[in-house]
């Protein structure tokens, strides 16, 4: 699904290297995790792959069902089935949410050569979906994300999911600011969505939404780079031990 | 040359060799405007309200028409009256029957017009306000407006009147003068559209009796060159209630002016205008709004967007008389600049002699927000419609000043068109 080679990317405006060669191969239908401290390079890596401007990518690659999505627009790749649910999702003033989701779906649709969405059939799905996340009909009608809380903004993420059906989704620390209830709303919205034909990235520090959610890779980032490889256990090991151990096994 | 000598010579050089004249109705009131006119002479940037908006353009010569864009008929769902003016001139044939209107109406044009009111109105509200700061082309249309509608309205026209303005021939320099007045508890709505010509020169004088309610909606986004000064003066006694919105794209030079006076007790006059500006064209929003009725609201919502060089003018000012207690006073002026070539220049004004009052005024400068714009992209929104969805949120505010939900949808798709057209 998501094949990424020798990925190394600088800022744009500063000398400042944050990827340094990242490796990962995403199988279909697979689920994988990355964890890693704070500001080794997570979130940009997720901006990188859905083109964030900002970020120069100075070697490497990132192929997406064989197509090469950096040099893709943004939206060229949310088309091609890329989605990022965003660590820290963005408010819009003046764009109602309603609107938003349908002209999203409505454009992907487009840029797929098929037909538009009707109204009635929009408002059934979103209505729907909307409900098994416990997002309400304010929600929906409030601008994008304004006035949200953190939790309601991350659900509003997962909605956005459900209705994109992409193939490759990116949850970038969807976890954080959820209470227990929510994780398990969140974790059931992702799990519902999980099949043969869609992988999923989901970058993490806890090890709880793992307890719903089970991966069936996980990996350790750190300082630019992925430095180790493993199976669930190795995100129970970084819930005991931290990073100390694993970033010392690599120096 | 000192100033208003400058201000003379310039009107001299306008107004040519022989004054045209005038027979019927408005005779009085032209002679009394061209004194005035002659008093002050055309604006020169160094009078108080022309710093930020040099008038040279407006007072040399008139330009050659630019490339029209012609849009669907505003309102159509709601079936309006169509007046037609086709380079100022009334066009019949091209117009709704007038006798289908209810209310009484008239042309200017007629000199025979036996409508006595009107002769109350043409130039009164003009008059009224050149004080305390004068405006030139508001005397200089009345003096010498070639056409315009007289209307009087007596209950609630369920059916909009939509001027439509056609400009055919280059050179052509129009001026009409509107007149609406509005008995106690009539209701209409106004709507304009297309350009006047290639300058052109706009008054709408509108008398708003007790409980009465005007909407007015105006497109000026068809003409690429056009100049064009708009005044619109508005007297609202107790309990009346003006809405007026007007978006503007594409022309060389737009100056709207809105002086309204809140005369009685309880009135409303929102007043609000969206503009999208592309260098090195220029827009001006000029805005008086004087409290004086107890109670009165009063809302001022401008948005600007600006690329390319485009300099975007709002003069914006709040007068509370002293009689004019529990005013309720809003003002806000904000600008979309979309690149770092664009100025917004923005001057607001409260003077206020009353003690009892609640005014609030801001203004603001800012690019696109890019995060906003990725987040957008992101979803697989094309980058060209998630910017006017921006532009589109932007104006909101000022879009929602509109009553009807249908003009406001006509509104935000001539945005989207001129949003196309121009690439801003
Ligand atoms: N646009 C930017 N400007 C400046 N520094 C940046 C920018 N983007 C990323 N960085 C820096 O790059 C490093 C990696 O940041 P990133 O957000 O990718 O970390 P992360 O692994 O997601 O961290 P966290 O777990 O805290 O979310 C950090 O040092 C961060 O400050
Ligand atoms: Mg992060």
């Amino acid at each position: 699904m998501l094949e990424i080679k020798n990925l190394h990317v600088k800022l744009q405006e500063e000398d400042k290297v944050i990827l340094r060669g990242v490796n990962l191969h995403i199988g279909s239908g697979e689920v994988h995790a990355i964890m890693g401290p704070n500001g080794s390079g997570k979130s940009t890596l997720s901006y990188v792959l859905a083109g964030r401007e900002g970020y120069e990518v100075t070697a490497g690659s990132a192929l997406l069902q064989g197509e090469e999505l950096l040099e893709m627009e943004p939206e060229t790749r949310a088309a091609a089935g890329l989605f990022l649910a965003f660590q820290y999702p963005v408010e819009i003033p003046g764009v109602g949410n309603m609107t938003f989701l349908r002209t999203a779906v409505n454009a992907q649709r487009k840029a797929r050569g098929e037909a538009e969405i009707s109204s009635g059939d929009f408002l059934k799905l979103v209505r729907e979906r909307a409900n098994t996340l416990k997002i309400d009909a304010d929600m929906l009608k409030r601008p994008v994300n304004m006035g949200f809380s953190g939790g309601e903004k991350k659900r509003n993420e997962i909605l956005q999911m459900a209705m994109l059906e992409p193939k490759m989704c990116i949850l970038d620390e969807t976890d954080s600011g959820l209470d227990v209830d929510a994780m398990k709303l969140v974790s059931e919205g992702v799990n519902a969505l999980r099949d043969a034909g869609r992988s999923f990235l989901v970058i993490t520090h806890y090890q709880r939404l793992l307890d719903h959610i089970t991966p069936d890779v996980v990996h350790i980032m750190a300082a630019g780079r992925i430095i180790k490889t493993g199976g669930p256990e190795l995100a129970l090991e970084v819930e005991n031990n931290g990073y100390a151990d694993l970033l010392a096994e690599v120096e | 040359m000192s100033a208003p000598q400058k201000n003379r010579a310039d009107l001299a050089v306008r107004l040519g060799g022989d004054l045209p004249v005038f027979a019927g109705f408005t005779q009085t009131a032209r002679a009394r405007a061209m004194a005035r006119l002659q008093a002050v002479g055309l604006p020169h940037s160094r009078d108080e309200y022309w710093r930020y908006t040099a008038p040279d353009l407006l007072n040399g010569a008139v330009p050659n028409l630019g490339a029209q864009h012609p849009q669907g008929q505003l309102g159509a769902k709601l079936n309006p009256l169509v007046l037609t003016f086709c380079d100022g001139v009334f066009d019949a044939a091209a117009s709704s029957d007038l006798a289908l209107l209810g209310g009484k109406i008239a042309l200017l044009s007629n000199a025979n017009t036996d409508l006595h009111f009107a002769q109350d109105i043409y130039g009164s509200l003009e008059e009224r306000g050149q004080t305390p700061v004068a405006r030139p082309f508001a005397a200089l249309n009345t003096a010498l407006a070639q056409e315009g509608v007289i209307l009087h309205i007596k209950g609630k026209i369920a059916r909009p009147i939509l001027l439509n303005y056609v400009a055919k021939a280059d050179l052509s320099d129009v001026i009409l003068h509107h007149c609406i007045k509005l008995d106690a508890g009539a209701e209409v709505t106004i709507l304009e559209q297309g350009s006047l010509g290639a300058r052109g020169n706009l008054v709408i004088e509108a008398d708003l009796a007790t409980g009465s309610a005007l909407h007015h909606i105006r497109s000026q986004t068809s003409d690429d060159a056009a100049l064009a000064v708009t005044h619109l003066f508005a007297c609202l006694h107790a309990n009346a209630a003006l809405k007026s919105f007007t978006l503007s794209a594409h022309g060389r030079l737009i100056r709207n002016e809105a002086v309204i006076e809140l005369v009685g007790d309880h009135a409303s006059a929102h007043v609000a205008g969206a503009s999208l500006t592309d260098g090195p064209d220029h827009h001006d929003d000029t805005v008086f709004i004087t409290h004086q009725g107890r109670a009165c609201e009063s809302r001022q919502v401008y948005k600007n967007v600006l690329k390319n060089g485009a300099v975007g003018v709002f003069q914006g000012k709040i007068l509370v008389r002293q009689t004019a207690q529990k005013t309720d006073g809003y003002q806000i002026s904000q600008s979309l600049l979309l690149d770092g070539d664009s100025q917004f220049l923005a001057k607001p004004e409260l003077e206020i002699y009353a003690d009892d009052v609640k005014c609030s005024h801001g203004s603001t400068a800012g690019a696109i927000d890019d995060t906003a714009l990725f987040y957008l992209q992101s979803r697989g929104v094309p980058r060209a419609q998630a910017q006017a969805l921006l532009v589109l949120a932007f104006m909101a505010e000022a879009v929602e000043e509109i009553s009807s939900p249908d003009l406001a949808e006509d509104m935000r798709a001539q945005v989207e068109a001129v949003l196309q057209r121009s690439r801003l």
